[in-house]
């Protein structure tokens, strides 16, 4: 079939639904009335789909998965112990790219053409982005016009200021709420393919175990092949309880079951890990709504939704942020492989366009590369020498 | 965020109507422009400053031919530079003398090499070649399991074992010539290019099994990042091609271009879906007015084709060009689109979208009603809106929870969308033979010409 056609369909399909549509919102806004209540048609998407939780997958205590692990919470099911690193040594390897420019600006006797062109290069380097490079820049270029920061050095201070003092999040602690001891919290993590949700899950859970809490972990990617089995070793590692699938079931049931599990078992936090999965595929967000609504639906209570996000991307992750808050309601994020030489800028305009804090961030591929995101040290980390 | 490059040179070219050339101020503001769309498609700045440049040396001078649009033609010197840095020499793969040809994966933690090697192995097979694949990645859990389940989905055998990645590819490497497989592909653990030690894993991999063809995989959502990273692999390893994953997103895709221009490497392969058959080879022009936001006429194509049933396709084709193509058609198709994904990401697909029509923020929702009203239509509504009178019209709004006026506005709509299709049914056929479809000049600005009628409440800025 000649592909003419294809697009021709497409475009006047889409076009025309376009059209309508646009309309249709122009009349809303005109006020147009509506007749009566909907009486809803019987067929297609209008309908809200029916919420049916099988309870189809095989549930495997940690102990049949791995043989060292203690179901009961014990003193000997410690996770293996782990050294924290140090948000500023991780991040020397990545500062060496941008110091040249940094010290070329304090270098330079006053603020020059090539002080903004340096200032610009460094943030976009930084995955920034163009338009809040351009915000900064041009609320500082005022104040230097206003004769209000005359030298280099007081121009990096303040960028470095301001970029701090925008990161304001009061709420970057990870939410353990109290409650019955039959209601777990349940902590859903989200995110497209291969940011480091699994991994993050294994550290967040030795984490908790160190803080002294019972960890139970759903395998709820039943998508990817040895998801559940990439997760097994994790809560190994860690110390904690594994629910999984069989490949292919349904991700909701399986979170669900995990949770039904670690009420009964009387296990505080259940950590529930997703397929990766892209933001622009409809069925597949459709799917992960379905997975918050279900895992809201149990004896748990879902108390944050972190969206993981790998510092490489660039500006495509605000889009990722935006629809994934949009499904799932994410309460934090995480911000992953920052260890690379990638500065992970992508996460400032997540966090001041979208409200969304950052709560922790990724340092390596063990179990302890995990530490708090603090503002301060993240912005410090990038500027200094 | 969907402000295409056109929508912004209309703004600059507004004012150069009646001037014959460009001055040197309307190409640096040309140029900013570019530079703006080059760099929010995650363009590396250093790459961004050398093609903004080599363009500048282009535009200087252009003579505003007046048949054409100056927009469109400024857009395609950037196109064309665009497409020439991504394409240029393709990659073919020449199978070794003495077997196997040996295929090494590298690249950062979570790029899709373990994917992509079975997507590779399994475009291997239907080649006609017997590959083996070999899990060297030893560091992330599960990663070899993930191989071998792969691996059986493709019914290629997997290599590995206890031990380290080296010897691991080296035995893979007796075991392939044991076994008398014709390509080797060897998956290797994510690593970081500034984790020296890991850099130097790498290389001792590939000293032990001299592959012929070494791909580094990059995620085309990766932003400035993407340089370094691919100087660094290339330097420690001597990539020979790229494979640019999970293009099935809604990333522009500027780290190609920047990959590609800094390692001079063709990009061998694009992966664009989880499944293992989402892989073939990429193409430049398509990947070129992506990154600038232009819409990729020829994906949406293939989309289309993969969401759309064929024969009802087909005969929702001929209906149109007939001018016969009903309401029913219209749902029928519109459930086919649904299946392409949201319909913001198809409209930023979408070439020469106009602006009002883009910042209008269409949700899925907004499809809706429109498929309510359909639905609450007789067979015979939906055949002839003409007959839709007062009380039918009445009697549809209640059913679907709208009002009579947003029936009309649908009805009235989907019959200029009919008459429009005519036309352009009777354009085509004038042409014979295969043809590609063209970038039309001025998008769907050719389009809203033939659709007066329909843009009588709305304030387009008619071209």
């Amino acid at each position: 079939m000649p592909s003419i056609f294809l697009v021709l369909i497409a475009v006047v399909v889409i076009f025309g639904v376009v059209t309508v549509a646009v309309s249709r919102q122009r009349a809303k806004a005109v006020g147009a009335a509506r007749v009566a209540t909907p009486i809803a048609p019987t067929v297609g998407r209008y309908v809200a789909p029916v919420v049916d939780v099988e309870a189809e997958p095989t549930i495997q205590p940690a102990a049949e998965v791995a043989a060292e692990a203690e179901p009961e919470v014990d003193v000997e099911g410690e996770p293996e112990s782990f050294e924290r690193p140090r948000f500023r040594d991780r991040m020397a390897k990545s500062r060496a790219a941008l110091v040249g420019v940094f010290s070329g600006v304090r270098g330079r006797a006053g603020i020059t053409n090539e002080t903004w062109d340096d200032l610009e290069e460094a943030l976009l380097r930084a995955d920034v982005g163009v338009r809040v490079t351009d915000e900064l820049l041009n609320g500082l270029r005022a104040r230097v016009k206003a004769k209000e920061l005359t030298d280099p050095d007081a121009l990096l201070n303040a960028l470095q200021a301001d970029m701090i003092g925008r990161l304001t999040a009061s709420d970057r602690a990870l939410r353990l709420e109290p409650g019955d001891a039959d209601s777990p919290n349940v902590w859903l993590f989200v995110g497209v393919n291969g940011v480091g949700k699994t991994t993050t899950i294994g550290k967040v859970g030795a984490q908790q175990r160190q803080l002294g809490h019972t960890v139970l972990m759903a395998a709820g990617d039943t998508f990817r092949a040895a998801a559940a089995e990439q997760l097994a070793t994790w809560a190994q590692r860690s110390g904690s309880e594994l629910v999984r699938g069989n490949e292919g079931s349904d991700p909701s049931a399986v979170i669900f079951d995990g949770i039904e599990s670690a009420s009964a078992r009387k296990i505080e936090l259940v950590l529930a890990d997703t397929a990766g999965r892209l933001h622009n595929k409809t069925n597949l967000m459709e799917e992960l709504r379905k997975v918050r609504r279900v895992a809201g639906k149990g004896r748990g209570r879902v108390t944050e939704v972190l969206l993981v996000i790998d510092a490489t991307t660039g500006q495509n992750g605000l889009a990722q942020a935006r629809q994934f808050a949009e499904a799932t309601e994410v309460t934090g994020v995480v911000l992953t492989k920052l260890d690379g030489s990638a500065k992970g800028g992508i996460v400032f305009a997540i966090e001041t366009e979208l409200g969304l804090p950052v709560k922790l961030v990724g340092l390596g591929e063990t179990i302890g590369d995990l530490v708090e995101f603090d503002p301060t040290e993240f912005i410090e980390a990038l500027f200094s020498e | 965020m969907f402000d295409t490059l056109s929508d912004r040179f209309d703004g600059i070219f507004k004012k150069l109507r009646g001037k014959g050339r460009l001055t040197d101020s309307d190409v640096d503001e040309v140029l900013r422009e570019i530079r703006t769309a080059l760099l929010e498609a995650d363009v590396n700045v250093a790459v961004a400053r050398t093609v903004v440049e080599r363009i500048r040396e282009q535009a200087v001078g252009l003579k505003l031919s007046q048949a054409l649009d100056p927009s469109q033609q400024v857009i395609k010197i950037v196109s064309n530079e665009l497409t020439n840095i991504l394409g240029g020499q393709t990659l073919k793969i020449t199978y070794a003398g003495r077997p196997p040809t040996v295929v090494l994966m590298a690249g950062l933690q979570g790029s899709g090499k373990t994917t992509n090697s079975a997507k590779l192995a399994k475009w291997f097979k239907s080649q006609g070649r017997q590959p083996l694949l070999v899990g060297a990645d030893l560091q992330r859990p599960a990663a070899v399991e993930q191989l071998r389940v792969l691996g059986r989905q493709i019914d290629v055998p997997v290599f590995s074992e206890a031990g380290d990645p080296v010897s691991v590819a080296a035995r893979g490497l007796a075991e392939a010539r044991r076994l008398g497989r014709d390509v080797l592909i060897v998956d290797t653990a994510g690593r970081l290019a500034i984790d020296s030690d890991m850099m130097a894993q790498v290389r001792q991999i590939s000293e032990a099994i001299e592959p012929h063809y070494t791909f580094l995989v990059i995620d085309a959502m990766t932003g400035q990042d993407a340089v370094g990273v691919a100087e660094a692999f290339h330097e420690t390893l001597a990539i020979d091609g790229v494979i640019l994953s999970k293009l099935d997103g809604d990333a522009r895709g500027g780290a190609a271009l920047s990959v590609k221009e800094v390692i001079g490497r063709p990009i061998a392969f694009a992966s664009t879906g989880e499944k293992l058959d989402a892989f073939e080879q990429f193409h430049p022009d398509r990947m070129a007015s992506r990154i600038l936001g232009m819409g990729d006429v020829l994906t949406l194509i293939e989309q289309a084709e993969k969401a759309f049933e064929k024969d009802s396709a087909a005969e929702a084709a001929q209906r149109m060009m007939d001018g016969e193509f009903t309401l029913d058609d219209f749902l029928d198709q519109m459930q086919q689109l649904k299946k392409m994904g949201p319909l913001s990401g198809l409209m930023g697909m979408m070439p020469g979208m106009p602006k009002e029509l883009k910042n209008a923020k269409i949700d899925d929702d907004d499809l809706k009603p429109v498929e309510a009203i359909i639905r609450s239509m007789t067979p015979a509504e939906r055949r002839k809106p003409e007959i839709i009178n007062g009380s039918r019209r009445n009697r549809i709004a209640m059913g679907s929870g709208t009002s009579v006026g947003e029936i009309n506005r649908l009805v009235k709509q989907f019959s200029e969308m009919q008459k429009m299709m005519k036309r352009m049914g009777g354009m085509s056929m004038g042409k014979k033979g295969k043809k590609k479809m063209p970038m039309m000049p001025g998008g769907l600005g050719a389009l809203k010409g033939q659709m007066p009628g329909a843009f009588s409440d709305m304030p387009f800025n008619q071209r």
